[in-house]
Order: structure tokens, then sequence, then C-alpha cells
């Protein structure tokens, strides 16, 4: 496991909220063109730990990103590097058009309509029901297709790394697959991904690492490989 | 905003996007007819377009970026007493003293914003609060300046150099053309990059902040347009009134430019003004029930926060899907 430099590390990465320490201690990485899933029960601490690399709760430990040690509080400073956060709950803006969504991703753009164009192509094609939808208020989308948006608004700001919490929350099953899809589709182009998620078995699919997170603390770390029964799986839940 | 209509092609013309168009056309109506027919309404309608100036400016800090302030009187009250000295006790011209009037406020809006913005919620709203309650306070006791409760008269009227507009037609078309130029710059904003940035703010600071937008910054250049907006809207008062005291600017100034914004639709672009003209001469029209005129009034704003609680732009606002399509920001 223990290949070259990982693209983002963690080390004793710690998060409270106010006097509830909801992450303790957590040492985790992500290597390049990486899939982890993040797994865990409610209230582990999964959500925490993305917020907690992303400089958005108050923190403890180190994050390094590509051997450099992230700034903590600064979020829009590690968002500049390319590491973009898909919030749980999707995070979109609902009065505002797909279009103006999709212009907020790339808000750090400093480059020309030339870029712009070029990352909306690769959303379009990821997402074609996206181009379809541009000028339509997001908010009155069905979830799929927010998700689809939220995904596609974190592509527009081309992420060096995506995390993404929960995107399969409050989804039809057919609809998450798609969008799980979509997401093996982009760690194949080479993309790092951090997926947390609830439903084990869905990420476990894709991922090629899992971490188990308890009441904050990282419980296990899994090779989706060595999990082929729900039974082996529940063992690592309750163990 | 689970609009179903807005997800045809934008291509295509629909009826309802004439329906947009409706609060203006309201608008100008209103204030066609009061230029037509002259006397009170024309005095009740230049009010109407000053508390206007001062509601565009409340709907960016408000609609736009979703915060709370409940002190954006105290920058009307700033910019309305620098003027009224500068153009009594010191002879000034009213263009320039208006300028310093607005700098002023929005340096006030600079300093004080810096550290208050840090609120949230009920914080800041607690604590703009405070700041109108001050601006309030210093306007009464500093009498030196401000000639306290007595307040300042013989404040000159609007007018560049020598040329004085002191008819009550004349404030009516200046006013409008004031209006309209905030009205277009608000709509400008509200699709810019500075816009699109104010709405994360609203939508999720949080999501925004991910997305590399510096939550503060924009809060504060929120809260300094609003405050610019305000300012002016205090100068426009004095000039126009020709007097001032602390009274002006008070509670009411706060309570009745919110009931503005809400009656006209806040976060929308016609609202502040359709607000502004609809709650300046809804009194008046119930003058007839003479002594439940309030009554009547409190009746209506009642109905209108039941069946248009978005406010009465918002109710065309909703068909009117985003005109930018694509493109880069």
């Amino acid at each position: 496991m223990a290949n070259p430099e990982p693209i983002l590390k963690a080390t004793g990465l710690s998060a409270r909220y106010g006097h509830v320490e909801a992450l303790k201690s957590v040492d985790m990485h992500v290597e390049e063109a990486e899939l982890v899933a993040v797994l865990g029960p409610n209230g582990a601490g999964k959500s925490t730990l993305l917020r907690a690399i992303m400089g958005l709760v108050e923190t403890g430990g180190t994050v390094h990103f590509r051997g450099k040690a992230l700034p903590r509080h600064d979020t829009v400073a590690v968002a500049s590097q390319g590491i973009i956060l898909v919030p749980e709950g999707r995070g979109i803006f609902g009065p505002m058009s797909v279009a103006e969504n999709l212009q907020l991703g790339a808000y750090r753009l400093q480059g020309g309509k030339g870029e712009y164009e070029r990352r909306q192509a690769r959303v379009f094609e990821l997402f074609p029901r996206l181009k379809e939808r541009l000028s339509q208020v997001a908010g009155s989308m069905s979830g799929g297709e927010q998700q689809m948006l939220a995904i596609g608004r974190a592509l527009m700001a081309d992420p060096k790394i995506l995390l993404l919490d929960e995107p399969s929350l409050g989804l039809a099953p057919r609809v998450m697959t798609e969008i799980l899809e979509k997401l093996r589709v982009l760690n194949e182009q080479g993309l790092p991904i951090v997926l947390v998620e609830q439903k084990a078995p869905l990420a476990l699919k894709l991922a090629r690492r899992a971490y188990l997170l308890s009441l904050g603390r990282i419980v296990a770390a899994i090779d989706p490989r060595e999990v082929q029964s729900h039974d082996e799986l529940a063992r690592y839940y309750f163990a | 905003m689970t609009s179903l209509l807005a997800t045809t092609l934008p291509s295509r013309f629909r009826w309802t996007d004439t329906l947009a168009w409706l609060p203006w056309i309201i608008s100008a109506g209103i204030v066609g007819y009061a230029f037509l027919s002259g006397g009170y309404v024309v005095t009740l309608v230049v009010f109407a377009l000053i508390y206007a100036v001062f509601v565009i400016g409340l709907n960016i800090f408000m609609g736009f970026t979703n915060q709370v302030s409940f002190g954006q009187n105290a920058f009307a009250a700033i910019s309305g007493y620098t003027s009224a000295v500068l153009t009594t006790a010191y002879e000034w011209t009213t263009l320039p003293a208006i300028a310093v009037g607005v700098a002023l406020a929005v340096l006030c809006a600079f300093l004080i914003g810096y550290p208050t913005l840090r609120l949230k919620g009920h914080y800041l709203a607690m604590g703009t609060l405070a700041i109108g309650l001050i601006t309030y306070e210093i306007s009464v006791e500093w009498s030196s300046v401000t000639q306290g409760y007595m307040g300042i008269s013989g404040i000159p009227p609007l007018g560049i150099g020598a040329y004085e507009v002191t008819s009550d037609r004349g404030q009516l078309a200046l006013l409008v053309v004031i209006v309209l130029i905030l009205t277009f710059m608000s709509a400008r904003i509200r699709t810019s990059r500075l816009g699109r940035a104010f709405f994360a703010v609203a939508g999720s600071e949080d999501a925004a902040r991910a997305l590399g937008v510096d939550v503060a910054r924009y809060k504060l250049a929120s809260f300094i347009l609003s405050a610019a907006c305000a300012a002016l809207a205090g100068s426009l008062f004095v000039h126009v009134v020709g007097f001032v005291s602390p009274e002006v600017f008070g509670l009411h100034m706060v309570i009745l430019s919110f009931t503005m914004l809400y009656v006209g639709g806040i976060g929308t672009v016609a609202g502040p003004l359709l607000g502004a003209l609809i709650v300046s001469l809804l009194p008046d029209t119930f003058r007839a029930f003479k002594d439940y005129q309030d009554l009547a009034y409190g009746a209506v704003l009642i109905l209108l926060l039941i069946y248009a609680p978005r406010g009465l732009a918002a109710l065309f606002d909703r068909y009117v899907p985003a005109k930018k399509v694509g493109g880069a920001p």
C-alpha cells in the first residue's frame, strides 16, 4: 500500500464542534488516481472528515496535499489548490439557473472563455442532461439532476481531487447507480476521489480502498476485494 | 421555487415572458399618473422614490446576499446630516455635499461592517439594530452640529451648480432617473460575477467557501453597496424636504423599508421600486375608511403576505428563466 507519494495525506486530523470532538486523530491518505471510500454509520464523523480537510471546521493535525501542508481555517485557499468538495445535500444554489451554478463552479478561473468552454464541454459530456437544463432554475430540478449539477459544478473548478459527501443521499436506486457510474468514469480518467458513503456495498464496488469510521476514529482499512458478502462487511461494522 | 413552467427551451417565446414586465408597467403607471395629476400625489411618489433608493440597497444586502440589517438607517442619517451641515453651516453646493455624505457613510459602513459581519443571523440583526440606535442618539445629543431635536432647516434643494430643481415635477423626474439608474445597476449586479457570489453566500456559506468564494469579502462588499444606497437616499431626503431631524432616520424608516422590501419582493430587481410605491400610496388609498384607515392598510398587508409571500414582483419573476445561457463568466 505504501506506493509513491500520496496526493492527499491527513495525519492526526481531529475536528471539534464546540466541546464535541467529532473526529479523533485520523490518519488517512489518497494516492494518485485512486478512489477511496469512507464508510461508517450515521454520526461516525464521515462528513466531518471532509469538512476538516476543507478547513470548514476547527481542526487539529495536518493535511498535506502533494507534499505541502494545507493552510487550516482557510477554505478558499484549500479550494484554490483544486481540492473541491461536493457537500452533503448537494449545496446547489436553488434560486439560480443551472448555467449560473456552473459559472460559480468556475469561480476561481482566471483564464478566458476557451478554458471555460472546455470545462463545460467536459461536464456536458458526462451529464448531457445539464446541457438541456441550462436555463432552468436549479432548485426546480429532480434530486438526481441536482446531484449531477453539484458534481458538474465541482468539475467546473477543474478539481485535482474530488471530495463527495453522500452523493446517493435521497436518490432512487436507478439514479444512484447512474451517478456512481459517472464517478467511476471520472476516476478512470485519472481523477482521485474520496467518496463518503453510508451505503457501503455501493461504494465498495467502485473503491480501491476503503476506510471504516466509527465514533470519530478509523477502525478499519478495508480492501474491497476481500469483502465479498454482506456478512463480512457486517463483521467490520460490529467488530 | 418549484416551477415546472421553467423547463421549456430558453429561445422560445412564451406569453409568461410578458408577465415579467408587469411590475415595471404598474410602477410606470403610478409614476406617470402622479406626474400628470400633480399636487399631493407627486409628493407621495417623490418620497416613495427616495425610499426606493434606500430599499434597492437593502435588497442587495438582504435579498441578494441573504443577510439581515436593521441599521441601514444609520447610513442614511450620516449622509443626510453631512449634506445638511455642509450646505447650511458651510454653504457648500448640493452635489459635493451629497458626494461627501455618501463617501463618509461608505467609510463608516466599511469600519462598522468589518467586525460586525462576523456575526450571523439574529446576532447580526441585533448588532445592526444597535448601529441604527447609536446613530440616532448621536444625532440627538451632538446638538452643536445637529441641533438636536430641533433639527436643521433651510437646506437647499437638489441641483447642479446654480441650477436648482425646485418644482414638484422636476424633483419627480430627477428621482425617476436616479431610481432607474440604480435599478439598472442592481439588475446588472444580479447577473454578474459579483451577484453570483452574493447569491452563493446567500445559498450556503460553506458551499460558497468550498468553491473558493471569499465569503467575508463579499458580505462586506454587499453591505457597503447597500449602505451607499441608504446614504444617497438620506441625502436626497434632506434636500427634497429642506429639513432634517433625528426622527427622519429613526426606527420608523427601518420598519417602512422592510415592509416595502417584503411587499415588493425580496431578492427581485423590480421589487424595491414596486414595494416602495405601493406601501407609500396604500395608506392614502384607504382615506375614505376614515377611522378604519390603518385597519384596512394592515389587512391588505396581511393579505399580501399570505397570497404573495415572496412579494409582488416575485409573483411574475418566478416564471422567468435566467436570461443568460452558457458562456464564460
